[in-house]
């Protein structure tokens, strides 16, 4: 989500799945909905089969979503941008951009600073020694009063406008094709279908998954075509939006309440070591509007993290000791991520690892590495309902895990966890809906709760800190717990935590009591900064109330049969189910497609079928942007300084590619990509590894968890890789016959499925080809025994987000005899 | 299935009493398959196993998404998939869901020789009666479509029921509530011919000029219809038959044979009767014993070791 908020100002899917049906053309590129999210691409159906829409694949593969498509171009994996930034051009060129939403709610006319540049490659500020950027060239100008300048008629040469005019001149139709190996007929035919969404009443979504997240220019995969929706108008609006499709049900979650290293929740930042005070933390967290009259809603953050405090510590945390601020850990680096945690593992510097709900020995890169930091520790505890091969590491079952067990020092401990069935609580899906499920089934054996768990380990070791004091106890022995079964909180408790409650009585401008002290929030816009509210993650504020909990609704009403049922469980922020929503309507208020409003002014307040996303009685002429989030109002066609590669999208090639960057040979790949000197060198070369490799789910499985069951092992058994015809015939290498594929990091031996689906590429006039490598086979579990995947894949991590680059990377094949032993 | 509806049936094998046919007011209902909008997951296949209570041995991957690889005993239904290219060059993936066509002519009943081993119910679905079964395998040789798979376990015939079962009680079959998106739809013969009708309008708007329903008049149509692309060439999609009839043998046998073959079969009992009298019962000898521990240690050993015993049941037709 490292892009969409640093476009629009949050980081999830804007529309929700049931809105899908409203699209008059739906785009899945960087993804395979179809495959991956089978029971939510009902709507892509219903949109084709109601609303007469048509669908469009851009992928390697002719997929199962290919199948049911009404326009289908191969591309070559990780080259998006170049595909994308070319429509743009083609956009802008044809003029098939929406105007005056433009003009209005994007940054196109927003002056940029002098000194901001690009070239060979490159943007302005790049320190070649330290491998990074200074940004400080990627801002606007600002006036006197600190307010962006901005030149509506876009004539200015260092307006927004002007510099994408600029930056994505060079992509011709013919780059494109010779970078992407689309044939330009397929190519500009697509431009011309996704045009035609430019107009006010039309909207097309975008739905992609981890086809563009995983890979080194990842979160500028996903900026592009952000960009591309901005230019067409297809934000806030009825079957429009970035939709990004979580693979696992609560994957939303895990960023919302910040599972992330340098992540707390709600979206807030985890302090560095050089932000030692407070003040000093919160002095680059203002958000002072950079428009007049802009609302820039983070401009709460002191709000929110002082709530956040108030629910971690309670009492302890007060106006004197700066909210406890100094309890928080401070980063010294900017991220331990799990790439990070496992350089550390192969160096001896990190010694244990909690490995909850996760299975890294089969979903981070190069399998290899990650099973020679396990080796490396002292202990591991693994926490999970299944067997997970990260819990078995250490033994050998063959060439597929070849664990040299008696030269592994690791302590295991393995815990078996409930499963979600096994448990109450709330999922939160890629439409930010917190949903409520409740215990369906006793879980098996000695399986406990992860509450009951991390419940367990909290007491004993802050009975230890009681006990024998240590370096500072101060975070554990001041935590509130003020829950009914200490040992294990009901979910609901800790869901109420989220929320957040009043600490005193809340009054209202009469002075009457809205809220009494312990009562639980209705709404966010009630937290305070001066420690009388708590709320442990503030955008969940309104989920479970006086009311109740509102995430266990479910009235499926749906007023306009447009896919919002506003009763039907919660959604973050306060209900919201379309974010942006104001940008469906134009200037005046009145909705862009009338067939398929949202809301619209009506003259006193904004009404319609969802939560305004904005003031509900802010008037139309008050010119507020609708993207409250952003300091500008409006959303991002220039991203200032939130990309770390820079605040266009360029196209750089992946860290192992079988050409050079046409464009800028010396900047081939990104140049501030998450890369480890001891993994740059176990990176192949194409004359070695000629092969373009991608890897990608099967909709028989589900990651790692599926083969653990009958029904989908026999529905799909076996590891297999999927390859052309053409380099099948080549390789002398026969349907369903046995093959190595190789990467520098590791090999796989598996069957081979020669298919019509993957046709080789023309890359700048050479012919290109792609081998499939599905990722589901491991060691345990009852499907067959395979290598897995991740046996092959770089160590390498997205600038901005660190997701690896699974998706393009380079593999050498050959026809074996048959399986090793 | 258990044979608890004989009230229904409008259809009986092998028999010459006229079924009662107390409920001949029912609709006739039938499966209507969209083959243009099946992303081929599977979800059907998953229910089919659930709701039977079927699990076939974890197979091999054999070159093909299809798994497993052919129906069987325990797979009552398959998904299908078939690379196409077309006359424009332009590259389709043809997925279909394979299984009993429920044909208002069945072929299998027809050929049955077991009395009451198949069942044709009012509401038009075509029912194996598993404990009428002798494992013949006439059912096999007499369907046009080539579904039924006689198990080497219990020597009986299996194929999908349509799920009689949960029909008798007002439930769609588990295939239809499964399907994500709506491509198996379930209702009576006419809905789903209309309903049909309106895909075929859209498909046809899309550019599939030859798209229509299959539902061949060479059964007198079935209870399982398809929505095609390419109605014209119903084989493209993993050999569907393109004008599927009863075999002349089939029809021989019922027509001209069957009165003499059943002479002969009565003969035969006769024959039994006279050996009882004069030689007394059979009895189950030692050696037969043997044979069936072998042969259900060999199955064991089989769903074990993940063998599929039963490929070479034959590809579709």
């Amino acid at each position: 989500m490292a892009s969409l908020a640093p476009t629009f100002g949050r980081g999830a899917m804007t529309n929700t799945w049931q809105d899908i049906k409203n699209a008059n053309l739906v785009i899945v590129m960087g993804g395979n909905a179809a495959e991956a999210h089978p029971c939510g691409f009902k709507w892509v159906i219903e949109a084709k089969i109601e609303n007469g829409a048509k669908l469009v694949v851009v992928d390697p593969r002719f997929t199962r979503t290919a199948s049911v498509a009404d326009y289908y171009a191969p591309i070559r994996p990780g080259t998006d941008i170049a595909f994308l930034l070319g429509l743009i051009r083609y956009l802008l060129e044809k003029d098939k951009i929406q105007h005056e939403y433009v003009r209005a709610y994007s940054n196109a006319g927003l002056i940029v600073k002098e000194g901001f540049a690009f070239e060979d490659g490159l943007f302005s500020g790049y320190d070649q020694d330290k491998g990074d950027y200074d940004k400080s060239s990627w801002d606007y100008e600002l006036d006197e009063q600190g307010f962006a300048k901005v030149d509506d008629t876009w004539e200015h040469p260092r307006c927004v406008m002007s510099l994408l005019r600029a930056h994505v001149a060079r992509y011709t139709p013919e780059m494109v094709s010779r970078i992407c190996g689309t044939p330009q007929d397929k190519y500009l035919h697509i431009c011309e279908m996704i045009a035609e969404t430019a107009a006010p009443d039309k909207a097309m979504t975008s739905l992609f998954a981890l086809g563009w997240t995983q890979h080194s220019v990842g979160s500028q995969n996903i900026r592009a075509m952000a960009m591309v929706q901005l230019l067409l108008g297809n934000i806030g609006v009825a079957g429009g939006g970035m939709n990004a499709l979580r693979g696992h049900s609560n994957i939303q979650g895990l960023t919302d309440v910040g599972l992330l290293s340098n992540l707390m929740p709600g979206y807030m930042v985890l302090p560095s070591d050089h932000e030692v005070t407070f003040d000093d933390y919160m002095k680059t967290r203002q958000y002072k509007p950079l428009r007049p009259g802009q609302t820039s809603y983070w401009q709460n953050y002191r709000k929110f993290f002082v709530s956040f405090q108030k629910s971690m510590f309670g009492d302890a945390a007060t106006a004197e000791n700066s909210w406890a601020y100094d309890w928080l850990p401070k980063l010294d680096i900017p991220l331990y991520d799990i790439i990070k945690a496992f350089e550390m593992m192969n160096h001896g510097e990190m010694n244990g690892y909690i490995c909850q709900g996760f299975n890294p020995q089969q979903a981070f890169p190069d399998r290899g590495k990650i099973r020679r930091g396990l080796s490396n520790l002292k202990f591991l505890v693994t926490m999970d309902p299944l067997d997970t091969e990260t819990s078995r590491f250490w033994e050998n079952f063959g060439p597929q895990n070849p664990a040299d067990s008696a030269t592994i020092k690791t302590e295991v401990f393995q815990l078996p966890t409930t499963c979600f069935a096994e448990e109450e609580g709330s999922l939160i899906n890629s439409a930010r809906w917190l949903q409520w499920h409740w215990k369906a089934a006793e879980p098996p054996g000695k399986a406990k709760s992860d509450i009951w768990i991390m419940s367990q380990l909290f007491h004993r070791i802050r009975e230890l800190y009681r006990k024998e004091g240590g370096a500072f106890p101060d975070p554990i022995l001041n935590l509130s717990w003020n829950y009914t079964d200490p040992r294990e909180p009901a979910a609901a408790e800790l869901a109420k935590d989220m929320n957040g409650r009043a600490r005193v009585d809340i009054k209202d401008e009469s002075g009457a009591t809205v809220l009494k002290a312990g009562q639980l929030l209705d709404t966010f816009a009630r937290l305070r900064d001066d420690g009388t509210t708590d709320s442990g993650c503030w955008i969940f504020t309104g989920c479970y109330t006086e009311k109740g909990n509102q995430m266990a609704r479910r009235d499926a009403s749906d007023p306009r049969e447009q896919g919002i049922a506003p009763n039907w469980a919660w959604a973050w922020p306060a209900n919201r189910r379309i974010l942006y929503n104001r940008a469906s309507a134009d200037l005046e208020g009145n909705p862009w497609n009338p067939a398929k409003p949202i809301i619209q002014w009506n003259g006193t307040k904004w009404v319609g079928i969802d939560v305004p996303d904005y003031g509900p009685t802010t008037k139309p002429s008050e010119s507020v942007g609708p993207f409250i989030m952003n300091a500008e109002g409006t959303a991002r066609l220039f991203a200032r300084d939130q990309m770390v590669e820079g605040p266009f999208p360029e196209h750089y090639e992946p860290l192992e590619s079988p050409v050079p960057n046409i464009l800028h040979p010396k900047v081939s790949a990104n140049p501030v990509a998450r890369v480890f000197a001891d993994d740059r060198k176990a990176f192949g070369s194409p004359s070695e590894f000629p092969y373009v490799a991608t890897t990608y789910r099967l909709t028989e499985h589900f990651h790692f968890w599926t083969k653990h069951a009958l029904i989908n092992s026999i529905l799909q058994p076996e590891e297999f890789i999927e390859i052309g015809e053409a380099l099948a015939k080549e390789k002398g290498i026969a349907q369903g016959s046995w093959v190595r594929v190789a990467s520098k990091r590791g090999h796989i031996v598996c069957k081979a499925y020669v298919t019509k689906r993957i046709k080789p590429l023309s890359i700048d006039g050479k012919p290109t080809h792609v081998i499939g490598v599905p990722l589901h086979w491991g060691f345990t579990g009852q499907a067959r025994k395979g290598y897995g995947a991740n046996t092959l894949t770089p160590s390498v991590g997205d600038a901005n987000s660190q997701t690896p680059e699974f998706k393009a990377f380079l593999v050498d094949v050959r026809s074996v005899s048959g399986p090793e032993v | 299935m258990a044979d608890l509806q004989s009230q229904n049936y409008i259809r009986r094998s092998a028999s010459t009493l006229t079924p009662p046919s107390a409920r001949n007011h029912e609709d006739e209902v039938a499966k209507l398959i969209d083959v243009t909008r099946c992303i081929g997951c599977k979800a059907c296949q998953a229910a089919c196993m659930e709701w039977n209570d079927l699990r076939a041995p974890v197979g091999t991957f054999e070159g093909t998404y299809d798994n497993p690889l052919d129906l069987d005993p325990h797979t009552w239904t398959l998904m299908r998939f078939t690379e196409y290219e077309n006359e424009q060059g332009n590259l389709e993936w043809l997925i279909r869901k394979d299984g009993c066509m429920h044909c208002e002519d069945p072929g299998c009943l027809k050929a049955c020789p077991a009395p009451g081993a198949i069942v044709q119910y009012a509401n038009g679905i075509v029912d194996f009666i598993s404990e009428n079964c002798i494992g013949c395998g006439y059912c096999v040789k007499g369907c046009p479509f080539n579904i039924p798979r006689i198990s080497p376990v219990d020597h009986k015939s299996y194929k999908c029921t349509l799920c009689s079962d949960r029909v008798a009680v007002g439930l769609e079959p588990a295939c239809v509530k499964a399907c994500p998106t709506g491509a198996i739809l379930f209702g009576s013969k006419k809905d789903m011919t209309d309903w049909a009708g309106e895909r075929i309008v859209d498909l046809k708007s899309r550019g599939f000029e030859n798209a229509g329903l299959y539902d061949p008049p060479g059964v007198d149509g079935t209870h399982v219809m398809y929505v095609l692309h390419h109605a014209d060439k119903p084989s493209i999609y993993a050999g569907l038959p393109e004008n599927p009839k009863i075999s002349a043998t089939v029809e021989f046998w019922k027509g001209l044979i069957k009165p003499v073959a059943l002479a002969g079969i009565a003969a035969s009992v006769v024959a039994g009767f006279l050996h009882w009298v004069i030689a007394g019962p059979n009895k189950v000898q030692p050696e037969d014993e043997r044979q069936a521990e072998h042969l259900l240690s060999e199955e064991r050993r089989k769903r074990e070791s993940g063998e599929n015993p039963y490929i070479g049941g034959g590809g579709a037709a």
